[in-house]
Order: structure tokens, then C-alpha cells, then sequence
């Protein structure tokens, strides 16, 4: 699909008197010559895995070369006992975050959402909003296809890669697709969707890809955390009525902007920030010779 | 652009560039090859051979060579695997000049002692560009099926081909001829839109002085 802006296809929807999703559901059997049904059952598939990753990283071990091990289980356990800031409810939106991108990070199953380093950031929203308002399933699949509209507009505008974009491009992407498909999922108008996106993506705007050792580790497991977070802050202003001054088509030309300004030693390199500080640069030699 | 690029690929971490798409790399390479796959030397350039440690690249291309799927949660043990299965498969350091930072270089014998060199590169989001098959550079993204068809440099060789998918109404989207030398091996890739049967390549394989066909799924 061609969309290039979501104006675009909120104008669309509208005129078909449809929901986003539904949209984006018909267009993309048209494309592929295959019925709704199929298509419906594709995304179920890789909601599954979603889920299936949430659950792997919160039982298994997961093995990483540089990053602490367990963070995720050694938050959900703080979750559990009552003590996280956040409460019981939303902290686990954080622990469901870390435990894919550590099951990512171990070689585990994934689904990549936009990408690989930024695959906890979706399963985590929308996995935790629909446990807090208890939203039916079906529900929840038809958001990620409100999601990947999102997702489909920026990647026509942008490359989606740390390599090309920085973090903003993949983490900053995702956090904008998760914050798209929970304000659908909480009954959000097309206005609200478009905000949420818009708040979300200004909030990450210029963030740099600098992975210690080149690894999708560090600083990347965190900043799945980091983007759950984001992601429901956006969508919960957007629903409250808060508008970007800024529209959200604007915003991600300007996203897209940043990423061609940006200095390439941020740009997946590991030759700047994160990476190159003493610290980092002391994993690449613990992991043996850059490898 | 389809909603399953951007939700998705279902995949093995860490990295859709360096461990689905090398992944593809080796299954594509497993595909040219035509037989299973019991010895290969890998080399590894550009960025693959600086971080392939740490994104498990050496251990996905040879879950690729193995037949496993990107999402295959054997790719972490693939290494094991094809020791076990008593397959020669060797990790060579070593950058290809003017290639993609992503790129591999895949050498395998034949049962028949004939060697198959595949060269590909992983250029994001797991897709992939398979851009030397033995001494032909090509251009195979993986997005079309596509019959590679050996035969002897002779005139007459790519209309009697291109006729038989005529024959049955497949349209080809994109053609490419190499030759070792004049009235020596030459090899036409050619990609097409539509579904090829086992029939079509058996008609293909009738045509004098071809000498033979591979048929390679689409990724998709």
C-alpha cells in the first residue's frame, strides 16, 4: 500500500464511513488477492507469537552476551510484590517490554514490529491494556492493523532502520505504532489516533541508535521499556482531548529530517554515544574481538 | 508496502538484517544448490563479519543451508546441528570488495564434485538481494519465484525457453543471460509473477541442450 500520510487515510476511512482497520484490513486483501478472513488470521498468527515471546522471556532463561540477565523477571517479581511506582496493573506493560526484547536478544521468537530491537514495544502495549480493560481479543488484532498503517505511512516516508534513522526509526516508530493501536483499542476517535501518534513521536524525536558492541542489547532492551511507557503517555493525553500543535504528518517529516541530519556515528555504527564510552567499548573486547 | 512488512517478519532475534536475512541467504543458497548441502565455506564481509558473533549470523546462514525458516527457533543450535549431521561448514573473515555491508559469499561442492558459489546480501528488514550465482551477477530479491535454467550458448536457446512459458501463459517479469564463454555453459534467471508447476519445468528440462532447471520459491 502506498499511503504516504495518515491524513490520507483517516480521509479515506471516513468517506467509507469504516474504521481505520478496516481499511487497511480490505486494502491489503485487495493487494494480496486473498479474503478478509485470511488476512484477519495472519495478524492473529503473529499476535500469537507476541504473546508467546511475552511469556518466554518471563519463564525462560534468556541469554545475553553484555546485558544484565533477568531484568525482566526481576522486575516482574517487583511488579508482583506491590512495589513498583507504576502499580501492578501498568508495571507489567514494563516487564512484558524487557521480556521480549530479551528473548530477541537470546535468539529467541519474535515478531519484529517495525523491527527486531524494537519488537517488545507492541506486544508490550497492547497486551497490558487489554489485561487492565479486559478488551477482547479480537478487538486487540484489529488495532495492530490500525497499528501498521502507521507504521506503512512512515516506512513510505522514511527507511525504518536505526542504520538510516536512528532509534527514532525503530524504537521512535514502534512507540507511535503502539500508542496508534491502544487509543484504538480504548475507543479512540481517528483525531485521537493521529495525536497519539504525533505526542508519541515528538516525545522521541532525535533519539540515536549507539549500541554498546553493536549488539541489540544495550541500550535497546531498556528503551523497549522506555517506548511502553511513551506509548501509553501519548495515547492516554491524546484520548484526554490534548492536541499536537504540530500534525502528525508534519511531525514525521520533521522525524524523518532529524534521521538525515544525523551524525552516522549514531546511526547503528557503535561508533558514538552508548557505544563509546570506556564502558562500552570494554564489552566489545568481553565479548571477543568485535564479533 | 504490505501490513505483514511492518508487523513482522515473524522471526529469531537479534537482528532482522544480519540474522533473518542471512538466514534467507543460506535457504536461497540451499534452493541453487538443488541438494542438500553438506559442505559449504561461508564468507562473511563487511559488517556481517565484524558483529556476526553477536547477532548469531554465522549460526542463521547455516540454519538457511539447513532448510530452517528465519523463525525457526533451531537457528540458535543450527552450528550443533550440522555437526551432528556430519556437514562441513567452515566461517571464513573476510571482506568481498564493493559488496553490501551485509554480504556473505557461500562456496559448496556437489555430491558430483561440481562447485556452486552464491553471493548475497542482507539489505534490511530481512530482505534480501542474491547477487552472484557462480560467475553471473544477478539481481534476485526473492520477492518472485525463479527458474534458473542451464544450457549450451547456441542460438535459439532463449526463445525455445521463453516459449514454453509462453505455452503457459507465465509472464516474466524480469531476464538475465550469462555464459562462461561463446558456445560454453550459459545460465537464463528469470523471474516471474506467476506460479510455476513441476510440469513446466519438465518441459524446460526436454528442451535440447539444456542441462538443467532449478525452480526458486518466492520468499513470500
Amino acid at each position: 500500500m502506498k499511503w504516504i500520510s495518515i491524513k490520507e487515510i483517516i480521509n479515506e476511512a471516513e468517506k467509507n464511513n469504516i474504521r481505520i482497520s478496516d481499511l487497511v484490513k480490505r486494502e491489503q486483501a485487495k493487494e494480496l488477492n486473498v479474503s478478509i478472513d485470511e488476512i484477519y488470521k495472519k495478524m492473529k498468527n503473529a499476535y500469537d507469537v507476541m504473546v508467546k515471546s511475552i511469556e518466554t522471556g518471563l519463564k525462560e532463561k534468556c541469554e545475553l552476551k553484555i546485558e544484565q540477565e533477568d531484568g525482566a523477571k526481576i522486575y516482574k517479581k517487583y511488579v508482583d510484590d506491590g512495589k513498583s511506582i507504576f502499580g501492578t496493573k501498568l508495571g507489567q506493560a514494563v516487564a512484558m517490554a524487557l521480556s521480549v526484547a530479551e528473548v530477541n536478544a537470546s535468539m529467541g521468537k519474535i515478531v519484529a514490529a517495525p523491527t527486531a530491537g524494537s519488537c517488545g514495544i507492541i506486544p508490550a502495549a497492547i497486551v497490558s491494556i487489554k489485561n487492565i480493560y479486559g478488551i477482547s481479543e479480537e478487538k486487540v488484532i484489529d488495532s495492530l492493523f490500525t497499528a501498521a498503517a502507521v507504521g506503512m505511512v512512515i516506512s513510505n516516508t522514511m527507511n525504518v532502520a536505526g542504520a538510516s534513522g536512528g532509534c527514532q526509526a525503530e524504537c521512535g516508530v514502534a512507540q507511535s505504532m503502539a500508542a496508534a493501536a491502544i487509543t484504538d483499542m480504548l475507543g479512540g476517535n481517528n483525531n485521537q489516533i493521529a495525536n497519539a501518534v504525533a505526542i508519541s513521536l515528538k516525545n522521541i524525536e532525535g533519539l540515536v541508535c549507539d549500541p554498546v558492541a553493536g549488539l541489540v542489547e544495550c541500550p535497546c532492551i531498556k528503551r523497549n521499556a522506555s517506548g511502553v511507557m511513551n506509548a501509553i503517555l501519548a495515547s492516554d493525553m491524546a484520548l484526554a482531548g490534548i492536541v499536537s500543535v504540530i500534525p502528525v504528518d508534519e511531525v514525521i517529516q520533521a522525524v524523518k529530517q532529524v534521521g538525515d541530519i544525523m551524525d552516522d556515528r549514531l546511526k547503528e555504527t557503535a561508533m558514538g554515544g552508548l557505544a563509546a564510552t570506556e564502558t562500552g567499548k570494554r564489552a566489545v573486547d568481553k565479548i571477543g574481538k568485535n564479533k | 508496502m504490505d501490513v505483514f512488512d511492518i508487523i513482522g517478519p515473524i522471526m529469531v532475534g537479534p537482528s532482522s538484517s544480519h540474522t533473518a536475512g542471512a538466514c534467507r541467504i543460506g535457504k536461497y543458497a540451499r534452493g541453487i544448490l538443488s541438494e542438500e548441502p553438506m559442505n559449504a565455506v561461508i564468507k562473511l564481509s563487511g559488517s556481517f563479519k565484524k558483529t556476526y558473533k553477536g547477532h548469531g549470523t554465522d549460526k542463521a546462514i547455516i540454519a538457511g543451508l539447513l532448510g530452517f525458516n528465519e523463525d525457526d527457533e533451531r537457528i540458535r543450535d543450527s552450528i550443533e546441528i550440522a555437526k551432528k549431521e556430519g556437514r562441513d561448514f567452515k566461517i571464513l573473515e573476510e571482506d568481498i570488495e564493493n559488496a553490501h555491508a551485509n554480504t556473505t559469499e557461500i562456496t559448496m561442492i556437489k555430491a558430483s564434485g561440481e562447485k556452486v558459489v552464491i553471493e548475497g546480501a542482507s539489505i534490511g528488514g530481512g530482505n534480501i538481494l542474491i547477487t552472484r550465482i557462480n560467475d553471473a551477477n544477478v539481481n534476485i530479491n526473492g520477492l518472485f519465484d525463479v527458474l534458473v535454467v542451464g544450457h549450451t550458448d547456441i542460438p535459439g536457446m532463449v526463445y525455445k525457453i521463453t516459449k514454453v512459458l509462453y505455452d503457459w501463459k507465465i509472464n516474466i517479469n524480469g531476464l538475465s543471460l550469462h555464459r562462461e564463454e561463446k558456445l560454453g555453459n550459459a545460465v537464463a534467471i528469470i523471474e516471474v509473477d506467476d506460479k510455476i508447476s513441476d510440469k513446466l519445468c519438465e518441459e524446460i528440462r526436454d528442451i535440447e541442450n539444456v542441462k538443467y532447471v532449478t525452480l526458486l520459491h518466492s520468499l513470500k
